[in-house]
């Protein structure tokens, strides 16, 4: 006994430590420690499902837990306690195989219930295609003619540390999927390369997006709201940086910001058509390079040899025989490595202006001009 | 060879240093083998593990490349499974059964070996790709296609084929053990008679033997895949990447239980060891771990709630998982009930086995509740399932491994494990264990997905818990290589036969330590049922 008491004095130092790190963990917290209400009535549907869940369980717990304690405390051989002989009762068994079984058939008819709801996604008002890309989001308004990609906002200094981390950090894109309250969204889901899995805890949405195959699911948000999310499933080395942003607006800014975009989108193909000034190149290229390229070339063009070279002082980047075969590079990706290809996830300025911003930044300084229409023409030819 | 051995006693001539080891055919020098690879690749998992938590102890990317922090978790859940728990039961199950049905060894004792030396060979393997040009298998332990083929790092070859090799070691040991357990019984031991332990394993075994080829298909169409230009898992080629996740759970789900129905058989020995109660229950236990393995084929798809099922095949896949809860509850309960009116005493090997099962339950419990669909939908993927697995792999299965040491190292080695040091191997890892994992529900609640090496602010203080409580866990665990080092070295209070004054069964018929052959005639069995004593 002299053994077990040796063991209750550590338990108590440490059940002491224990306790103020919980403790201090609760109070530090600012987001909860259980899942999210939501803002859909599935959402809260499976909220209260998952509550009603976790207390039957608690109960169980405490039940099953009571009585083994209860039977480690008085049965103690040190307080003389003599074992009984009996060792099987087939009413006791059967009852004890009976109760958890009503208790399960009583979990599981709710749970059908909502089941069924999640699965009707008939009758949308809209359809958004989400595709997962190696790692960043791209939303199709399949009625609208719209469609962007939609990448980590947050500042790569703030990843490593060199600046201090935001409310969003790793949360927070440079486009958030815009869309109106009150409306039946249906979202189908699919993927270009890995297989990603689009998560808004909010919404109660998780879906994997799978190549070659589409999922579906939808959603009708009643409150206005950002509401942010992560891919879920293991895509490949930036898993944790391809966040989620639904903004949830008003009908009237919805359809205010689908017009905007229509206007974007028709000064994006204007300026697809016209020549470029080196430093309006620049300019833009140094942001889709940040966006795009910085991951794993770094933002001062030194690569993380030997998986992904250095771009600073690289005879494909500076000289004048690398030119075509650079621009080809970013166009199609090297296969065999993790260089993919940009041809149709980038537009054309984009993709001139990253290439020339490349061949001038960092002391490469070629001069080169990439202008949009050779980015074209390259790509009319195909 | 058995007759020959049989005939020379203990005298015949024996290769000394390695080469002993290497050509052992005696299942207590066998089991050892397994049970030393299982503690070393438990402490080389176990730094992986540690990488990780040191990653993640604060937001931002600080300590490794997420890259390494992928091959990492990847490697981390490879080698504890394959590598550490599975090899540890391989281990026990030779130490004990041949001891506990009165078999003078395991019935095929040369494929035993050949068994063993296997898995050096393929951890070897798998372990030598994390120093190969692209890293080693970066893609999660569970490897689904396309990430683990078409963008797969080139060393995935080398993890198809050690993952082959460990496949055909598993599958040549159940094979051994069963063969052992159907043959080898002493006169007059039943079915019905025989030790838990030897009941769970015998399930085990015919578990593996269903799976461990699925698993073997399912890489061999990797490599084809990776190699030879098929398209069983890419789209672009008519391919099904869901396809790989039917076949990969449909191995993967009966392989949970192949890691925690031995742990069941361990936990049934020795609680009414030390309850000084016969096992209550010893059919209904037998009854409800066979149809723990029968449902193991039939709930693979709730890892896949998210893939897109149809709706029917939701529903079927979550009743089906509901239902496994009704026979683990049953063996709860039966301990309890053992527990029950019984004369309690707690030595190290009960404190671990009374751990287990508060531990395995909040397990099972929160498994319940990942089995809701619905909610499914927002555990999946988070630390809600982290903390969940874990729970009822480290403080369950791994508990029972270190409570089955506990038990067992007496009659191994002679004397009985160092007490100080081995209480404050329990506490310390009691409390490192679930300052680890009960967090890890709160944050997955809180939203946060699972194998990402940065995250959002709000997880921080979830994440500083786990670590703090990862490197204590991992740090006490040296204690337990002190306990079994000085038990090695014959240091300690000596044992005699009967190490456990409550203890059943006919290991504790031979001397403390165990010669190296033993049962040469089958002892002498009397079936409980028979004898008065315990009526």
């Amino acid at each position: 006994m002299h053994s077990l008491l040796l063991g209750s004095r550590w338990l108590l130092v440490l059940l002491g430590f224990l306790v103020t790190q919980v403790q201090a963990a609760a109070i530090n917290t600012s987001s909860g420690w259980n899942m999210p209400t939501g803002v859909t009535g599935i959402s809260q549907d499976i909220y209260s499902l998952h509550m009603i869940i976790f207390w039957i369980c608690v109960a169980i717990a405490l039940v099953v837990f009571g009585v083994m304690f209860w039977s480690l405390f008085v049965y103690r051989k040190s307080k003389g306690a003599k074992s009984a002989h009996f060792h099987e009762n087939t009413t006791v068994e059967v009852i004890w195989t009976a109760i958890p079984l009503l208790i399960l058939v009583a979990m599981a008819v709710p749970a059908t219930g909502t089941l069924k709801q999640i699965y009707d996604s008939t009758e949308a008002d809209m359809d958004i295609l989400v595709t997962g890309y190696q790692w960043r989001w791209h939303y199709e308004y399949m009625e609208e003619d719209i469609s962007f990609f939609s990448n980590l906002g947050t500042p790569q200094s703030q990843v490593l540390g060199e600046e201090d981390k935001g409310d969003f950090y790793l949360l927070e894109v440079d486009k958030p999927l815009v869309v109106p309250v009150g409306k039946k969204i249906r979202f189908l889901f699919t993927s270009n390369d890995v297989i990603h899995a689009w998560w808004v805890p909010d919404l109660a949405i998780k879906k994997d997006t799978i190549p070659g195959f589409i999922n579906e699911s939808w959603v009708v948000i009643d409150e206005p709201g950002t509401y942010r999310g992560q891919c879920a499933e293991l895509c490949g080395q930036n898993h944790a940086f391809m966040p989620i942003e639904v903004k949830a607006v008003s009908q009237e800014t919805y359809a205010a910001w689908l017009e905007e975009q229509r206007e974007m989108a028709a000064a994006e193909a204007q300026g697809s058509q016209r020549e470029w000034a080196l430093d309006e190149l620049l300019e833009r290229g140094e942001g889709v390079y940040t966006t795009y390229c910085a991951a794993c070339h770094q933002e001062d063009g030194s690569g993380m040899p030997p998986a992904f070279p250095a771009l600073r002082g690289n005879p494909l980047v500076t000289g004048e025989e690398g030119y075509s075969k650079h621009i080809e590079t970013v166009l199609y990706g090297r296969s065999g490595t993790s260089m993919p290809a940009y041809s149709d996830t980038l537009s054309v300025a984009d993709i001139a202006a990253v290439i020339t911003y490349e061949r001038n930044a960092w002391g490469n300084d070629s001069g080169d001009r990439v202008q949009p229409t050779e980015i074209s023409e390259l790509l009319s030819d195909d | 060879m058995v007759s020959e051995t049989l005939a020379h006693g203990s005298e015949h001539s024996q290769p000394r240093g390695i080469l002993r080891w290497l050509l052992t055919t005696n299942h207590k020098e066998i089991g050892t083998l397994y049970l030393l690879l299982s503690l070393l690749m438990f402490f080389v998992g176990g730094t992986m593990a540690l990488i990780v938590r040191a990653e993640l102890f604060q937001p931002g990317m600080t300590f490794v490349v997420p890259e390494f922090f992928n091959q990492m978790t990847t490697m981390h859940g490879l080698i504890m499974v394959f590598g550490a728990i599975m090899p540890a039961f391989v281990g026990l199950a030779n130490w004990l059964i041949p001891v506990q049905i009165g078999a003078p060894d395991m019935a095929l004792p040369r494929l035993n070996n050949f068994s063993f030396w296997l898995l050096p060979v393929a951890f070897t393997i798998l372990l030598s790709t994390l120093f190969m040009e692209g890293g080693g298998p970066n893609f999660g332990w569970t490897f689904y296609a396309p990430l683990s083929t078409t963008y797969a790092p080139p060393s995935t070859s080398f993890f198809i084929l050690g993952m082959h090799l460990a496949g055909i070691s598993s599958i040549l040991g159940a094979i051994n053990i069963i063969a052992t357990i159907l043959n080898l019984r002493t006169p007059k031991m039943r079915l019905m008679d025989m030790p838990l332990f030897v009941w769970t394993w015998l399930i085990t075994a015919f578990l593996l033997i269903a799976v461990m080829p699925v698993l073997a298909g399912v890489i061999t169409m990797m490599l084809l895949d990776i190699n030879f230009g098929t398209s069983f898992f890419n789209a672009a080629g008519g391919g099904d990447p869901v396809l790989f996740q039917h076949l990969f759970w449909f191995f993967g789900h009966p392989e949970v239980y192949i890691m925690i129905l031995p742990a069941f058989g361990i936990i049934s020995a020795i609680v009414p060891t030390f309850a000084r109660k016969r096992l209550f229950g010893y059919a209904s236990m037998v009854y409800a771990t066979a149809s723990i393995a029968l449902l193991s084929f039939v709930v693979w798809a709730h890892h896949m709630f998210t893939v897109g099922l149809p709706l029917t095949a939701q529903l079927f896949f979550m009743y089906s998982t509901m239902l496994i809860a009704v026979p683990t509850g049953v063996k709860v309960f039966n301990w309890i009930a053992t527990l029950f009116r019984g004369s309690i005493s707690f030595e190290l090997p009960m404190l671990f086995a009374l751990a287990f099962i508060v531990q395995f339950t909040i397990g099972g419990l929160s498994g319940v509740m990942l089995a809701i669909a619905p909610a499914d939908f927002q555990y999946h993927d988070t630390y809600f399932v982290v903390a969940h697995f874990h729970y009822v792999l480290v403080p369950g299965a791994v508990f029972a491994i270190l409570a089955a040491a506990y038990y067992w190292l007496p009659k191994w080695t002679g004397v009985y494990p160092n007490v100080k040091l081995g209480l404050a191997h329990f506490w310390l890892s009691v409390i490192g264990v679930n300052l680890t994992f009960f967090p890890m529900h709160f944050s997955g609640l809180a939203g946060m997905p699972r194998r990402i090496p940065d995250y959002a602010l709000q997880f921080a203080d979830f994440n500083v818990l786990s670590s703090i409580g990862g490197f204590l866990f991992g740090m006490s665990q040296l204690l337990f290589v002190a306990v079994v080092i000085l038990c090695a070295r014959k240091k300690g209070e000596k044992a005699p036969a009967q190490a456990w004054e409550g203890a059943e069964g006919l290991e504790w018929q031979l001397p403390s330590p165990a010669p190296l052959h033993t049962f040469d005639t089958p002892p002498e069995f009397i079936p409980e049922r028979d004898s008065p004593s315990r009526h």
